[in-house]
């Protein structure tokens, strides 16, 4: 009896302990993120990713920051090119993909993609151009295709569903399938 | 019974340390160990954070020609000094130059390639 009372205390513990750590906003340093070599002599001159990313737009998985708003807030203005003087095309229409069994439909917005990459990051290699054109699956995507190629690897992880899976199904329009809406 | 109330303390045991026992790269770190330590050099770490700081995901995989997947890229030093992949900045006139070694093979030997971070989906695949 007095071990199963043990047992539960130390589950409830285990959780209480496990959820702060996943909210708490906070980066391992360099010579205890174990990659790095604490005998390297790089280690102590490389930037630690607390002074970089603490100060940027805030998140709850990845990095720890919200990449999109970081962006937006001006925080940080990464170069479309080498040289930083060849802006990429914008593109400014949003994918609703009804195909979701009985999740919300997906909703994908081309412009939080479009601000940090050009459109030959993904077409037409990764996704074709075209209206119900690409055999996408939560499977696909956990094997690392699709969305899966960054969402799960550097963009937000693909433990974030409602991100996507934004749309109540009873939202849109039944003539609105796979398509590429127009944004107002 | 004495081994029943074994294993149930190995499994409450691992509950417990696992979280804080599996490795907390930064999300998104590269390991680079297609060939470093078998010509003599220490693992590379790649921080995908630092660089998208600075630049948007196309300058490297579009522009330069990285691949999207860790290992897939075929890098070498030779290209890296003929001006492809990392050379392609790390030449002393975007970014340091690559002859600061110990800047990108900063690894703990017996690393294996691959994408590390502290965010991962227990599914198939990858995760």
């Amino acid at each position: 009896m007095t071990r199963y009372s043990t047992l539960k205390l130390l589950l409830l513990l285990a959780t209480a302990t496990a959820i702060p750590a996943t909210l708490a906003r906070d980066w391992k340093a360099l010579e205890e993120d174990d990659l790095h070599d604490r005998s390297n002599p790089a280690v102590g001159i490389l930037q630690e990713p607390e002074e970089a990313l603490s100060v940027l737009a805030p998140d709850s998985a990845g990095n720890k920051v919200n990449w999109v708003e970081a962006i937006r807030q001006g925080q940080i203005k990464p170069r479309a090119s080498l040289y930083g003087d060849n802006p990429v095309r914008q593109h400014d229409t949003e994918v609703v993909m009804k195909n979701t069994l009985d999740l919300p439909f997906v909703l994908f917005p081309h412009k939080a993609h479009n601000e940090w990459m050009s459109c030959e990051m993904c077409h037409e290699t990764l996704f074709r151009s075209v209206r119900d054109g690409n055999a996408i699956s939560m499977e696909r995507i956990l094997e690392g295709e699709f969305c899966g190629v960054c969402h799960g690897a550097v963009s937000f992880p693909l433990t974030e569903c409602n991100r996507c899976h934004s749309v109540l199904r009873d939202a849109v329009p039944a003539s609105i399938s796979g398509a590429v809406v127009p944004k107002e | 019974m004495k081994r029943v109330i074994k294993t149930r303390r190995l499994v409450l045991l691992a509950i417990i340390v696992l979280p804080f026992a599996v490795a907390w790269a930064e999300y998104a770190d590269v390991v680079i160990n297609m060939q470093a330590e078998d010509k003599g050099m220490s693992p590379v770490i790649f921080p995908h954070w630092f660089h998208r700081v600075r630049f948007q995901c196309s300058v490297c995989h579009v522009d330069i020609g990285f691949k999207t997947k860790a290992g897939a890229s075929g890098i070498t030093m030779d290209k890296i000094s003929q001006g492809q992949y990392c050379g392609a900045c790390h030449n002393g006139e975007i970014a340091w130059s690559a002859e600061n070694c110990d800047f990108c093979h900063s690894g703990t030997p017996g690393l294996e390639t691959g994408v590390e971070g502290g965010h991962k989906t227990a599914g198939p695949g990858y995760y």
